[in-house]
């Protein structure tokens, strides 16, 4: 039998710290959310009668539905938009040496760091003179902002790594760069393609100034808004069983995506870090 | 999220010698091409941020409401300097200095935490991807979320973490963590702390990654005690990698809104940057005035921004 030494035994011991602290709010959350009347009260961890009220309440007493599918709408109407553009960007910026590529690809980075907020009044205007205000169009519009250099960025670190010599071969036979980039690039970047959807995606779905701030009707807001002006009869009666039912609709599904792609993702990381 | 992942990526090393090459008409052809592949891109960018930015500064020498953006007067800079400028309100540099301290306490935090767990996520062992999926599970959960779900278990009546604490015997009434002045601060960069250290240990790890094992392996048969390997071998190794998170992460920082928008909504005590010039913007409606703040929020980034490159640039240079 192998000794356990202290080494091991802290190891251990700072695992289960990382797990509980990780997992443990999520868990209470979802407990919470399935606790009804004076349940939700006590502290224990798992009702001792859950009940699916606090989704029902959700679904029934405002349009949740509504916010999802505005937020499904946001997120995947802004990610198609930057895929179609970051696309063409990433295959001339990744794969052609021409003069004012890096000046190019700084300026890109640069428009993703700086503050939103910082051009807000500017974006208000355009907004307004489109005719978008108060619409999803306007938030599709403007989370381009970060989901667009983004996935630029990301989609050129993963066309440089394609063999040169399928393009050469390409080039030769005379096929043109739109057949190039969308007939023999586009299949081997799948698997690219898809962790970037997915970031890109997250980052549109819990986008939260711009849609707090380019909608005012409630048939325009999207979840996180929606869920920031949940209120109760009082500041004082948050319905806080209706949020954590609220808070593991919203979660859910992003936790299964993420854990399914996590390969991706980490390795995605791995892959940008060693080349630095 | 999104700008943070953008760190690894922007490092990749450009392909050298292309230059080298002797530029044929098919090479020419292929870079005009370029151009056109790359002008979407720039347009879209140029159209939603590049031009906003520009009225931005306009507006910010003007005193226009939001209400008609059009009537408007240009008032020099009196938005920045002026008797009721920004400059002279000292709510907004009550704001910058939170935003200041927000930033510098939590990436500190997260960087010494994410490299805990990094370090935790390279020790192979069973549990390691069990401990990388949870890991992710804060990372995934959207600010928003984070914000209610804390908010709840920290509630100064119903939380959970007061009867925690009071049931280990650490404090004896519960207390009111987002209500107190002085608990209200610390509690949000907790939450920070709490949803960003797994995208920090993530990046860290793939610092960790590039550590060539005969390094490890040389050590080990020296007999070189454990942490002056990690002192003399590893932590040289990760720091380049180490700060360029810790730069996007404060970048990041620098602009918080919704978590503290979400936990302690307008309360001067905890208001950062961003909502000092969204609040001026759109809760009174003075575009000119909430311009200016957001124009001197962009140069205090942009500062930051240029100082690390400057200072890098020197670094790379001295080595």
């Amino acid at each position: 039998m192998k000794k356990l030494s202290v080494g091991t035994l802290l190891y251990y011991v700072l695992v289960a710290v990382v797990l509980v602290i990780c997992l443990f709010p999520f868990l209470y959350t979802i407990g919470s959310s399935l606790k009804r009347g004076n349940e939700l009260f006590t502290t224990s961890l798992w009702p001792a009668h859950p009940s699916l009220g606090n989704y029902a309440t959700l679904f029934h007493d405002q349009p949740f539905g509504a916010y999802l599918l505005n937020s499904v709408l946001v997120s995947g109407g802004a990610v198609v938009l930057s895929l179609l553009v970051s696309v063409l960007a990433a295959y001339a910026l990744g794969r052609v040496p021409f003069r004012g590529r890096g000046v190019l690809m700084m300026c890109i980075l640069g428009v993703s760091m700086f503050p939103q907020v910082a051009i807000l009044s500017g974006l208000f205007e355009l907004v307004r003179w489109l005719g978008l205000y108060d619409r999803l169009g306007a938030l599709v519009l403007t989370d381009l902002i970060f989901t667009l250099p983004f996935t630029i960025w990301v989609l050129v670190t993963f066309m440089r790594e394609l063999p040169k010599e399928l393009e050469e071969a390409a080039l030769m036979d005379g096929v043109g760069v739109f057949t190039l980039i969308f007939r023999i690039f586009m299949p081997l970047l799948l698997p690219a393609l898809a962790a970037t959807s997915l970031l890109a995606f997250i980052g549109a779905w819990n986008e939260f100034l711009f849609a707090l701030t380019f909608t005012i009707s409630p048939e325009q807001r999207t979840v996180p808004v929606a869920m920031s002006m949940i209120s109760g009869a009082s500041s004082f009666e948050l319905p806080w069983g209706t949020i954590m039912a609220a808070s593991v609709i919203v979660t859910v599904p992003l936790i299964f995506l993420v854990l399914a792609c996590q390969r991706q993702i980490v390795s995605g990381l791995t892959a940008g870090a060693v080349k630095g | 999220m999104s700008s943070e992942s953008l760190s690894l990526h922007g490092r990749a090393r450009r392909r050298p010698a292309d230059a080298a090459e002797p530029v044929s008409s098919l090479l020419r052809q292929r870079r005009r091409q370029a151009w056109l592949l790359v002008l979407p891109a720039l347009l879209v960018l140029a159209a939603i941020a590049g031009w906003p930015l520009l009225r931005t500064i306009w507006f910010s020498l003007t005193n226009a409401q939001l209400a008609d953006l059009t009537q408007s007067q240009f008032v020099g800079l009196d938005n920045y300097i002026g008797e009721n400028g920004v400059m002279r309100d000292p709510a907004w540099w009550s704001a910058v200095a939170n935003t200041l301290e927000f930033s510098v306490v939590s990436v500190t935090l997260e960087t010494l935490l994410g490299l805990g767990v990094a370090i935790l996520l390279n020790t192979p062992s069973r549990v390691r991807s069990l401990l990388r999926a949870a890991v992710l599970v804060p990372w995934a959960i959207p600010t928003i979320v984070s914000a209610k779900m804390w908010s709840w278990m920290l509630n100064d009546q119903y939380g959970v973490i007061n009867v925690i604490l009071q049931q280990l015997g650490l404090i004896d009434h519960p207390l009111a963590f987002i209500a107190d002045p002085d608990l209200a601060f610390p509690t949000i960069i907790l939450v920070d702390v709490w949803k960003t250290t797994p995208f920090m240990a993530l990046l860290m790890l793939a610092a960790l990654q590039m550590v060539p094992s005969d390094c490890y392996e040389a050590a080990r048969i020296d007999g070189v005690p454990r942490w002056r390997v990690f002192r003399h071998i590893t932590l040289p190794l990760i720091l380049p990698g180490v700060l360029v998170a810790m730069v996007f992460r404060a970048l990041d920082a620098l602009r918080v809104f919704d978590l503290i928008y979400v936990m302690t909504s307008n309360s001067r005590l905890t208001k950062s940057m961003s909502i000092y010039v969204r609040e001026q913007l759109v809760d009174f409606q003075q575009v000119g005035f909430g311009s200016a703040s957001a124009i001197v929020l962009f140069l205090l980034i942009s500062m930051f921004t240029l100082g690390y490159m400057v200072f890098s640039r020197r670094r790379m240079q001295g080595v």
